[in-house]
């Protein structure tokens, strides 16, 4: 305890966005490096197909050295699975489905009165993992999307039910990540922890990213309901009184599409999708998902029985 | 919360229109990070601190304040700051922090990554957590309490951690009607505990965290203090992410072997973020443990399209970035190696001293065999000592035959494997190291290498 000075130091010559993709590749070599099956859950969302590209960048110039898995709801936007099938192709990757559809038609699972799939998707995940055997779960997961998420580790245990216990969690110190785990348990890692939506959108914009189309400005037919744009198709209908419109509109987040919302937005590249964000008065959750509306801790919930 | 300062989802929208849509594309990439930690006691208003300053800043977006106002009229209260960051269903029944949260809010100049400590004396593990990372630690006082036991609990960590800059709040000054005494009386004892801690930077700013004085803007009611707003403070402070003027050290994490059928061929390259200095091409380097020198061949960075994947060379690497680096002779690296700079390297050792925090409720005895983690290398170690633990009250280092949770102690450790390791006074990364349960991987305490001998090989 005895008196020394810190070396005098100003900031870091590293931008924002360059500390955030170092931190996250430093992540992914930690579990390529004491892991033996590591698997990233690839949606085909925005923050999934980032992930892959810092996970890219990570093992250049070899191959990503994970395979994808991605739970399907049925429920998809047909560009969201165009882009996931190309992307496996183009880069000669190993992909995994684990499919809702299989454990609603053997009924192992039961449609939800409200038609919403999101919670079912937790089963055929755990169940995956298991018939895997993976040790390391890739998440793309944030911490200033959700109350309970701003609580989670980098490195988050699961015990062998897939659970999460947010109230015993390891501490995490410096960039030291604890991966044991014992036989059965595995662990739930988040390389995007640390990155913000507008973190997010500036990264695909400086690096070039290519996203679904659904992302960008589209027009498309919509109804109102619970003050989100629902797009109107095979997995959601308009309901008496609810008006179908033609509007503008891109996605913030890409979910099952029955309950996931569009915003009313004219922005068609990502810098003018950074410059939307950065002024949104809505965080993307609150705008577009219906399913973390339910109650004060529904994300809490869903997580400890084993969700992303 | 006795008074209501419910921020009203239309002024803030009002507020936001704008404010970033006009932001500089442009200097928005070349904002820079940093890093916080809060750690105050109980009820000392740090939630609502850490509101006001999210609030403030524009980082609490309408859908979070009508949520925050729902649950809090709900419970019949005024608008609760605390729900912003209390996320968990326990916290929310219990009305405490439990974990550490993390935060994200940004101005024109910075980003800024907060850590959300808990003030409980039980989670002082969490406090630790928060500011092993931390730039600034936003320590906060309650101006009617003055300094408690978990403020030189705190203050002891943040100096243990060698956190670069210590700022301490002195929270509720419109509750003492803005009385210069008292915030001067606070700021003196926190100064003497900070020079008997080694804390170089104390900056102490009289705050109301409910009412907005000196968080975001000059408050009229100090007229007689004359130093920075928080947020100001926050604006200009240094960091610690920058240890590029220090020794190269270069922990390798993995090594990238493509042995494809193209230019890669014979590709061997070593990945790792490099911990502290700068590394170019051509630098003559030492990797430990072997003690073997090369030089540095070259610096790749990734260049990747949606098809292909390639690297291209870099002339130089700073600490902070993650890297893959070639070396001119073929020789034994793998995980574990460290690469260091030729003319500054810091050997390595079996033994180590060091200063530990405990942070299980399993206690720790001298003999107990153990799993160390330092940089990329995990080994068995061995407790041979226990030297003591520090007495809050004293500051000093009492005798003590074991550790308990919370506990700050010194003890000696016998390691299995050579560890290339700096006192963390120089070096946070190659100074620091976790001690895991080798029977079910809990992570048990964090570890700072003290400067004394430690028996080098």
């Amino acid at each position: 305890m005895t008196a020394v000075d810190m070396p005098q130091a100003t900031i870091s010559p590293v931008t924002e966005l360059d500390a955030l993709e170092s931190e996250s590749i430093h992540v992914f070599r930690e579990v390529a490096a004491e892991f033996e099956r590591p698997v990233i859950l690839f949606s085909s969302g925005k923050d999934s197909i980032v992930m892959l590209h810092l996970a890219r960048k990570a093992f250049a110039p070899a191959g990503v050295p994970f395979s994808l898995l991605h739970v399907d709801t049925g429920h998809n936007f047909s560009e969201v699975l165009d882009y996931r099938d190309a992307t496996v192709d183009a880069l000669g990757l190993r992909l995994e489905v684990a499919r809702v559809e299989d454990y609603l038609a053997d009924g192992r699972l039961r449609e939800r009165s409200d038609g919403t799939r999101n919670p079912l998707q937790t089963i055929p995940l755990l169940d995956a993992i298991n018939a895997h055997r993976f040790d390391a779960v890739f998440g793309g997961g944030r911490r200033d999307e959700e109350r309970a998420r701003a609580k989670e580790r980098i490195f988050s245990l699961r015990d062998e039910f897939g659970q999460w216990d947010p109230r015993n969690q390891r501490p995490e110190l410096w960039s030291l990540y604890n991966g044991k785990h014992k036989p059965g348990e595995h662990v739930r890692v988040f390389p995007l922890s640390n990155w913000t939506e507008l973190d997010v959108w500036s990264y695909i914009a400086r690096e070039g990213i290519a996203l679904p189309s659904i992302y960008y400005a589209h027009e498309r037919d919509v109804f109102e309901r619970d003050g989100m744009l629902l797009a109107v198709g095979p997995y959601s209908q308009p309901r008496s009184g609810e008006t179908v419109e033609r509007r503008v509109v891109r996605y913030r987040t890409v979910g099952d599409m029955s309950c996931t919302g569009a915003v009313a937005s004219t922005a068609s590249s990502p810098a003018e999708v950074v410059v939307e964000v950065a002024a949104s008065e809505l965080t993307e959750r609150g705008a577009t998902r219906a399913d973390d509306r339910v109650s004060e801790a529904a994300m809490e919930d869903r997580k400890r029985e084993g969700y992303f | 919360m006795s008074t209501t300062q419910a921020p009203q989802a239309g002024d803030l929208a009002q507020a936001l229109a704008g404010t970033h849509a006009e932001a500089d594309l442009a200097q928005l990439a070349q904002r820079r990070l940093l890093r916080l930690a809060t750690a105050g006691s109980v009820d000392d208003g740090k939630s609502t601190l850490v509101g006001r300053l999210l609030h403030d800043c524009k980082a609490i977006l309408a859908d979070q304040i009508a949520h925050v106002q729902t649950v809090s009229e709900a419970r019949g209260g005024d608008f609760d700051f605390a729900l912003l960051t209390d996320g968990l269903r326990a916290e929310r029944e219990q009305g405490i922090t439990i974990d550490v949260a993390y935060r994200y809010f940004a101005t024109d100049k910075r980003s800024f990554i907060l850590a959300d400590c808990p003030g409980h004396v039980q989670y002082t593990r969490n406090t630790v957590t928060g500011a092993s990372t931390a730039d600034v630690v936003i320590i906060l006082v309650d101006a009617r309490h003055g300094v408690l036991e978990q403020t030189r609990r705190h203050l002891a960590v943040a100096g243990l951690l060698r956190v670069p800059h210590v700022v301490l709040a002195v929270n509720k000054i419109d509750l003492v009607g803005y009385d210069e005494q008292v915030f001067r009386g606070i700021a003196k004892d926190v100064s003497e505990l900070a020079d008997q801690l080694g804390i170089a930077d104390v900056q102490a700013i009289p705050v109301s965290a409910l009412v907005g004085d000196n968080v975001v803007d000059h408050s009229a009611s100090t007229s007689w203090y004359d130093g920075p707003t928080l947020l100001e403070f926050l604006e200009s402070a240094t960091g610690r992410s920058d240890a590029s003027g220090q020794p190269l050290r270069f922990p390798v994490q993995y090594v990238i072997r493509p042995q494809t059928d193209d230019e890669y061929r014979d590709y061997r390259g070593y990945t790792g973020t490099v911990a502290s200095g700068t590394v170019s091409v051509g630098d003559p380097v030492i990797v430990l443990p072997a003690g073997r020198r090369t030089s540095v061949a070259g610096i790749d960075r990734a260049v990747i399209t949606a098809t292909s994947t390639a690297v291209e060379e870099r002339p130089a690497a700073v600490a902070g970035e993650a890297v893959t680096i070639r070396l001119a002779d073929d020789i034994d690296v793998a995980r574990g190696s460290v690469i260091v700079a030729a003319d500054s390297s810091p050997g390595t050792r079996r033994e180590l001293s060091a200063t530990v925090c405990w942070l299980s409720d399993r206690p720790l005895s001298v003999g107990a065999r153990l799993l160390i983690k330092h940089t990329t290398t995990t080994a068995q170690a061995i407790v041979t000592k226990i030297n003591g633990v520090l007495d809050l009250d004293t500051l000093g280092v009492i005798d003590a035959a074991g550790l308990d949770l919370n506990d700050i102690g010194k003890v000696q450790l016998k390691v299995a494997a050579p560890l290339a390791a700096d006192p963390y006074s120089s070096n946070n990364i190659t100074g620091s190291f976790l001690l895991i349960d080798a029977h079910d991987g809990w992570t048990l305490a964090a570890g700072m290498i003290d400067e004394e001998e430690g028996e080098l090989l």
